[in-house]
């Protein structure tokens, strides 16, 4: 009996806001435990949450970026559980009305083939804090800097055929997010975590396999290799002719294996109900219009955009979209002035070499759109050769300068004056009288030997098509 | 000492310290002399540091030497029942289970009275986390009434409503989420107000059910209550359910307000089970407002009796979410135990009966199963009873009845059956169903010489008015308003 897995991803993703959902802590990642808390977020008794707008306005634009039907009014509800880094006993989470429902994400699930998954539901909702066991300690720690972050629970349909599509799925959801401005999408800093359902069933048996839902699938790399034993298992299990066990279990990155954590009877009831401290809240037509209206070009747009509008090869346009910043910065010098194909070309070349061999992130980039431009200018005016137009943008990129402050410290502006140039030039042929004679006696190429010692007497400075053009000039045509 | 009029209007008294008549300090002093010489027969106050209420009025004396006598409550000590928040001074919720809490930070209404140039006197005793209506499930003792020491002040805010009953406080603050605010000020022969929800912020409330509960002023007279209201009204942003718009006092003072008044009277409001003494205060009151030109609109609000049984199963449910952070892992006090499961356990084993009771009820209301029959019918039930509320004011202004069905009952006669205790919101549970303002002033005493109270209802937004009608009645009553110069019946 041959078995297809299917597969479901319930992905959590930190929204980009400066502060928390609930209260104005910061809501950025690291600092001293329990620095970043105050009296509401670590539930001292008689405080309130008040909702950042921001957080909402951002779960807006995801909604719209991954085409939901939006809610005009918005309810919180209360998830009630028992644990010591959830400081209120509760999590401030949308149980039965979720902000965004029924939207789809189309993502390329081979090479060459595209698809279109449904997203089920996504909700706003708060973050934990953390519990850290630490080895050698009689004790457990709470740090709550997390609690109260903002989140957003994506959860798909059941759509995906295998732990490559789950993974695709996951890269474009990310790349989707991250182009929406809605999160960072870290997964190693915890602004994206993801929880995978899987099932397996005989090939075209219509009706569903019994779900397993995996946890703590903490990397990309780990989704697929998760899914993939998780599939194993199961198939094994029903290959005994035994039933999968409806249970929740979690990855062990270690060993690249599932483990059971719970199993459905001992599931929790959560208790769910309308958060009476927060009042149902109208979003407004108005207010879901202008999300949509703000919201970003996504990536798959502005790759049809490259190469359609801009004739770009795939590739180029591929990897100009890999990030958010990158496409940006593409847009911005292509908008200074600069050609698409030589703006693509410096951008992928240069630039991104720099960053990978810095391991630097496109964010922390010292130059402007405008001084690339500046640098290509410089060389299609002749200022600079091609090869010292790369060392000038190498120095920009690590100092930050200007073109021209670059070529000037790098000594590098070609000399484009014939007074200057005749000089140099009379000193070489006095010099080289065999490779002039070989000229003269009809040998064209020896003029570029020639333009190979004026070019080395100017110590690659100077501007070789008028080296060769004042040459000319002086020894006319070759056996002349 | 003050002299007896300023004792007898916090008004009077802000008014004095104003004219440099009276120093705060020696307001203050008057106010911890007469704790320190009764409060342990009446057992009002949880805790009061006489040092700290010191400082406050010296720091204000020392502001008004210097020609600054801005705030509405100036040198004036006001009581704070014991789950509002307050720096510098223990909030219990007269529960062991926040034994010694110091809350980093004042609550809205707190904050408002200091601002105002309000003392903060003490923190008054209260049933554990404003569970009760008598005081009695305090986790450290009970409080009495000051008309008879032998009997309930009410509750749950009873400690504040003792408080200013006994001259112990000239103004309090307690908090009403079934009638916590006017059961203990009608038990206590005293004005207390619980306000439209939202009207007052929540913020440093400690909540018990938090789409119910609202901070009320308790006061002598109306006056009293106008002037605590005006200081405590009013929005703020950090509580997601206060409204725009504050206390309009000049309303509150309008002295027409009988004139030309449709006055509702349920029939539900005088069933059998009202005491006769009461009923005929009540009847009483109802005749001096015809005579003062209000017309009586006789109603049928069938839905009454399903007030508490709504109210009890919202609460329960409400509370057993919000009492989950009392954990022991932030504050409080926490009994270890090797497993996290038993930590808690031990831990919550701190709570006194009636809130366990609670949360155990709140906890099967809404557990998986059981929801739609028990919490969701309660929601439907209470939608009902907001729109018999709706239909009443279609034809009235404010409805009159009794506050509690009886005077003030003996310590302990209802503490072993919680379902009595229940019932003694039967009058006081609708309104903070449908989040409607309700008032209750002194309107005579029994034979025994017990107090009784009326309640006055109004629509949403309507507290202003219900002020105003409830002040010509007291005028029209003429009642002694007085401080009892010391608690009776020892």
């Amino acid at each position: 009996m041959e078995l297809e897995p299917t597969i479901g991803l319930e992905v959590h993703c930190q929204l980009a806001t400066r502060s928390k959902l609930f209260c104005r802590c910061p809501a950025d990642f690291g600092g001293l435990p329990n620095s970043r808390t105050c009296p509401v977020c670590t539930a001292q008794p008689g405080t309130l949450p008040v909702l950042n707008q921001r957080a909402l306005e951002l779960a807006l634009a995801a909604g719209h970026a991954l085409r939901c039907t939006i809610r005009e009014t918005i309810k919180f509800d209360r998830k009630n559980y028992f644990y010591p880094d959830l400081p209120k006993g509760y999590q401030i989470s949308q149980f039965d009305q979720p902000l965004c429902e029924w939207g789809e994400l189309e993502f390329e699930a081979e090479k060459g083939r595209s698809k279109v998954a449904k997203i089920r539901r996504i909700h706003l909702e708060e973050d934990a804090g953390k519990a850290l066991h630490p080895d050698g300690l009689a004790c457990s720690l709470v740090d709550l800097n997390r609690a109260g972050v903002p989140l957003i629970e994506i959860v798909g349909m059941p759509d995906l055929a295998s732990p490559s599509e789950a993974s695709a799925y996951l890269q474009a959801l990310r790349r989707t997010l991250r182009f929406a401005g809605v999160s960072e999408c870290d997964m190693e800093k915890g602004s994206l975590r993801c929880d995978a359902n899987v099932s397996v069933r005989p090939k075209g048996q219509p009706e569903l396999g019994t779900k397993v839902e995996v946890k703590n699938i903490n990397s990309f790399r780990n989704v697929e290799r998760a899914l993939m034993f998780e599939i194993a298992r199961q198939s094994e299990v029903v290959a005994r002719g035994e039933k999968v066990v409806q249970e929740t279990r979690s990855f062990r990155d270690s060993e690249g294996t599932t483990v059971s954590m719970r199993r459905k009877e001992d599931a929790h009831d959560y208790r769910y109900f309308p958060d009476p401290d927060l009042p149902l809240f109208d979003v407004g037509r108005a207010r879901i219009d202008a999300a949509r209206a703000a919201l970003p070009e996504g990536f798959a747009a502005r790759r049809r955009r490259y190469q359609g509008d801009w004739g770009l090869s795939e590739y180029d346009a591929r990897v100009l979209t890999e990030e958010p910043a990158i496409a940006g910065f593409f847009d911005a010098t292509v908008a200074a002035g600069l050609a698409p194909k030589a703006a693509a070309n410096w951008i992928q070349g240069e630039v991104l070499a720099f960053l990978g061999e810095t391991r630097g992130e496109f964010e922390q980039l010292r130059i402007a759109p405008a001084a690339l431009h500046a640098l290509v200018r410089m060389e299609e005016q002749g200022e600079l050769s091609h090869q010292a137009a790369k060392k000038v943008l190498r120095r920009m990129l690590e100092t930050g300068d200007s073109a021209a402050a670059a070529a000037q410290a790098l000594d590098l502006v070609q000399i484009r004056d014939s007074g200057a140039l005749a000089g140099t030039i009379d000193a070489v042929l006095a010099a080289e009288a065999k490779i002039v004679g070989d000229y003269k006696g009809g040998k064209e190429t020896a003029l570029n030997a020639l333009l190979g010692r004026a070019m080395k007497a100017t110590k690659g400075k100077g501007d070789p098509n008028l080296i060769k053009q004042l040459l000319l000039e002086k020894l006319g045509k070759p056996g002349g | 000492m003050l002299p007896a009029d300023l004792t007898r209007s916090a008004t009077a008294l802000a008014a004095a310290v104003r004219a440099r008549r009276v120093t705060a300090r020696t307001a203050a002093d008057h106010y911890l002399g007469r704790i320190a010489a009764h409060d342990d027969a009446v057992r009002a106050f949880l805790h009061v540091d006489p040092a700290v209420v010191r400082a406050q009025a010296d720091a204000l004396d020392a502001r008004i030497a210097r020609g600054d006598t801005a705030g509405a409550l100036l040198g004036v000590p006001v009581a704070i029942k014991d789950n509002l928040c307050t720096t510098g001074q223990p909030t219990t919720c007269a529960s062991k289970i926040l034994a010694d809490y110091r809350p980093p930070y004042d609550a809205h209404v707190v904050e408002r009275i200091r601002a105002e140039g309000g003392v903060i006197l003490g923190k008054t005793n209260l049933d554990e986390f404003a569970m009760g209506a008598s005081t009695e499930n305090s986790g450290v003792a009970a409080s009495r009434n000051p008309h008879d020491l032998k009997r309930v002040p009410g509750g749950s805010s009873g400690g504040s409503a003792a408080a200013v009953a006994a001259g112990l406080a000239p103004l309090a603050l307690g908090s009403d989420t079934g009638g916590s605010v006017r059961q203990p000020a009608a038990l206590c022969g005293i004005v207390g107000h619980r306000p439209t929800y939202g009207a007052l912020s929540r913020h440093g409330l400690i909540a018990f059910a938090s789409s119910l509960d609202q901070v009320g002023p308790m006061a002598l007279n109306l006056e009293d209550c106008t002037l605590l209201m005006a200081v405590i009204a009013g929005h703020d942003s950090r509580d997601s359910t206060s409204r725009p718009g504050g206390f309009d006092a000049a309303a509150a003072r309008r002295d027409d307000a009988l004139s030309g008044l449709r006055i509702g009277v349920p029939a539900e409001y005088h069933s059998d089970a009202l005491d006769p003494e009461v009923r005929a205060a009540v009847r009483q009151l109802e005749d001096l407002a015809v005579g003062a030109g209000a017309r009586l609109v006789p109603l049928s609000m069938p839905l009454t009796p399903y007030a508490i049984p709504t109210y009890y199963l919202v609460v329960t449910s409400e509370a057993s979410s919000n009492l989950a952070r009392f954990d022991g892992i932030r504050y409080g006090p926490r009994d270890e135990q090797q497993e996290l499961a038993a930590s808690y356990a031990t831990t919550r084993r701190r709570f006194g009966d009636e809130v366990k009771r609670r949360i155990m009820l709140g906890t099967y209301a809404l557990s998986a199963g059981y929801y739609d029959a028990y919490y969701k019918k309660a929601l439907q039930v209470r939608a009902r009873i907001g729109e018999e509320f709706a239909r009443a004011f279609a034809r009235c202004d404010v409805l009159l009845g009794p506050t509690t069905p009886t005077p003030a009952f003996p310590l302990g006669e209802k503490s072993d059956d919680p379902v009595q205790m229940y019932l003694c919101d039967v009058f006081t549970a609708p309104a903070p169903l449908a989040g409607l303002p309700a008032l209750s002033m002194p309107c005579g005493k029994s034979k025994a010489g017990l107090p009784i109270g009326a309640q006055l209802q109004g629509p949403t937004g309507a507290d202003a008015r219900l002020f105003a009608v409830a002040r010509a009645l007291e005028r029209r009553l003429a009642l002694d308003l007085s401080p009892l110069e010391a608690p009776r019946g020892a």
